[in-house]
C-alpha cells in the first residue's frame, strides 16, 4: 500500500484499498476461527483434557462448525426489547473493532493507513465499543443484561485510563504517536525495545489490556455464575456471533499493539538476525502475546468486582502516572537522545 | 497533502467495509435460518421463571461515579498526549507545569479515595 501513499486519490486506488481491506477482513476471520480453536486446545491441555478433537482432523473444523450453526440458528428478539437498538448494538460493536485494524503496521512495507494520531485513533475508536455494550445491555430489557452491560462499561472505562496513560511514556521517548515511527525508533538490539525502559508502563499496559478485553481474570461482565452471560444474554444466532467476533478482533488488535508499542514490532532481537523477514518476527511476538492471554485464562481465578475497580484506580492509575514522570526524569537525566 | 488524503481514504474504505460486512452477513443469515416466532420464545429470559416486574431496574449509583472519574482522567490524558509528544523540545519547565497539573488531579483522586468511591459494598 505504501507506493500509493503519495499518489493523488483516484477511484482505482480506492478499489485497491478495498481489496486490501477485504484481505484484512479475511485474515482476521481466519485468525479468530483458529484463535478460538487454539484457546480451547491450550486450555484443554493445561487442564489435562484433549480439547476439541472430533470435528474434522484434530478438531480443526470445530469453530467452522460452530459458526455455521450460529448462522443457521433462529434469531429471536425478545418482545420487550427495544428492537432498533437491539439490532444496532452488535453492528456498532463490530465496526470500530474492524476500523482500528486499518492503522496497524505489520512490516516496514506492509501497512494500510499511516496516521500521525496513531495510538489515539485506536483509543478513540475502541471506546465506541463500550457504548455498543451498554446499548446491548440496555435494549435487551433484561435484568442480567442490564447489570452485565453496566459492569462492563464501568470496567472498560476504568481500565481505559491506565491503558492510555501507560503509553504516554512511549510517546515521550519517540516524540510521535505514529505506530510506524514508534517501531522504527526501536531498531537495534532487543534492549532497545520499549519494554525495558518502559517496564512499568508495559506491566500496566498488559494488565489494563487484559481487562479491556474482558478476559479472565477480569471477565466479570460475563461472569457465567453470576450474570448468566452478561450483556449479550438475550442475543442469539449471528448477532451473538458478532459480539464474540468483536471480542476476538480486539484480542488481535491488542496483541498487535503490544507487539508494536513494547516489543519492537517487526524488528529482529539482534541486528544479525535481520535476514529473517520482519513479518516473521512480528507474527512470532504476536503469537506469544496471544498464547500469554490464553495461558492466563487457564491459570488465574476471577476477581471480585470491588477488587477489580480498586485495582484500576488505586494501583494501576498511580503507577501509570508515576511511569510518566519517571520517563520525564529519565529523559532529563540521560539526555534527549536516550531515555 | 496527497499522503494524508490517501490515509483517510483507507480509513473510509475500512469504515464502509466494516458497516457492509455485518449487514450482508445478517441478510445471508436471514435466508438460511428458520423464523418461527411464538410468545414463549419472545419472553425475556430470567433463568426459566416468568419475568418479574420491570427489567429496567435500579442499579448502583457507583457506576455514575466511575463515569465522572473517567471523564476527569480521560480529559487529562487528552492533555497529556500533546505534551508527551513535544516533551523533548519543551524541557524542564513543561515538566514542572505537568507535575502541578497532574498533582491537582491527584488531589481529586485522593478525595474520591477518602470518600470511599472505590469501595464496593453491593452490586
Amino acid at each position: 500500500m505504501q507506493k500509493f501513499w503519495n499518489d493523488p486519490v483516484t477511484w482505482g486506488h480506492a478499489g485497491l484499498y478495498l481489496l486490501g481491506a477485504i484481505a484484512v477482513l479475511a485474515v482476521v476471520i481466519v485468525f479468530v476461527t483458529y484463535a478460538i480453536y487454539f484457546e480451547r486446545k491450550v486450555i484443554g491441555w493445561m487442564q489435562y483434557r484433549r480439547g476439541p478433537n472430533r470435528t474434522g482432523p484434530l478438531g480443526l473444523l470445530q469453530t467452522v462448525a460452530d459458526v455455521a450453526k450460529l448462522l443457521m440458528k433462529e434469531d429471536t428478539i425478545p418482545a420487550k426489547a427495544d428492537k432498533a437498538l437491539f439490532i444496532l448494538a452488535p453492528v456498532l460493536a463490530f465496526v470500530p473493532s474492524f476500523l482500528v485494524l486499518a492503522i496497524i503496521p505489520y512490516g516496514l512495507n506492509l501497512q494500510f493507513a499511516d496516521l500521525n494520531v496513531g495510538f489515539l485513533y485506536y483509543v478513540a475508536l475502541s471506546g465506541i465499543t463500550t457504548i455498543a455494550i451498554v446499548l446491548g445491555g440496555w435494549s435487551s430489557n433484561n435484568k442480567y443484561a442490564l447489570l452485565g452491560g453496566m459492569r462492563s462499561a464501568a470496567q472498560m472505562i476504568s481500565y481505559e485510563v491506565p491503558l492510555v496513560m501507560s503509553v504516554v511514556g512511549i510517546a515521550m521517548m519517540t516524540e510521535s504517536l505514529n505506530l510506524r515511527e514508534i517501531v522504527i525508533y526501536q531498531e537495534g538490539w532487543f534492549w532497545h525495545w520499549n519494554f525495558l525502559p518502559q517496564i512499568v508502563g508495559f506491566a500496566v499496559f498488559v494488565v489494563a489490556a487484559i481487562s479491556e478485553l474482558n478476559r479472565t481474570p477480569f471477565d466479570l461482565p460475563e461472569a457465567e455464575s453470576e450474570l448468566v452471560a452478561g450483556y449479550h444474554v438475550e442475543y442469539s444466532g449471528f448477532r451473538f456471533a458478532f459480539f464474540m467476533l468483536t471480542e476476538y478482533i480486539y484480542v488481535y488488535a491488542i496483541a498487535c499493539l503490544a507487539t508494536i508499542l513494547f516489543l519492537g514490532g517487526w524488528n529482529a532481537p539482534a541486528p544479525q538476525l535481520d535476514f529473517i523477514p520482519g513479518l516473521v518476527w512480528f507474527a512470532l511476538k504476536f503469537a506469544c502475546i496471544v498464547f500469554f492471554l490464553f495461558w492466563i485464562r487457564a491459570t488465574l481465578p476471577r476477581l471480585r468486582i470491588d477488587q477489580l475497580m480498586g485495582l484500576a484506580w488505586k494501583v494501576l492509575l498511580p503507577l501509570a502516572i508515576l511511569n510518566i514522570f519517571l520517563t520525564a526524569v529519565g529523559i532529563e537525566w540521560w539526555g534527549k537522545g536516550g531515555g | 497533502m496527497e499522503k494524508y488524503a490517501n490515509q483517510y481514504v483507507i480509513v473510509t474504505v475500512f469504515l464502509v467495509l466494516g458497516i457492509a460486512f455485518p449487514i450482508v452477513v445478517l441478510q445471508i443469515g436471514k435466508l438460511l435460518r428458520p423464523s418461527k416466532p411464538n410468545a414463549e420464545k419472545e419472553t425475556t429470559y430470567e433463568s426459566g421463571n416468568e419475568p418479574v416486574g420491570d427489567s429496567q431496574i435500579r442499579f448502583n449509583v457507583r457506576y455514575y461515579l466511575y463515569a465522572l472519574m473517567f471523564v476527569v482522567f480521560d480529559v487529562e490524558t487528552v492533555f497529556l498526549y500533546p505534551w508527551a509528544v513535544a516533551y523533548k523540545q519543551l524541557g524542564l519547565f513543561a515538566l514542572f507545569e505537568m507535575v502541578v497539573f497532574v498533582g491537582l488531579l491527584l488531589v481529586g483522586l485522593l478525595y474520591a479515595w477518602r470518600k470511599k468511591v472505590f469501595q464496593w459494598n453491593s452490586i
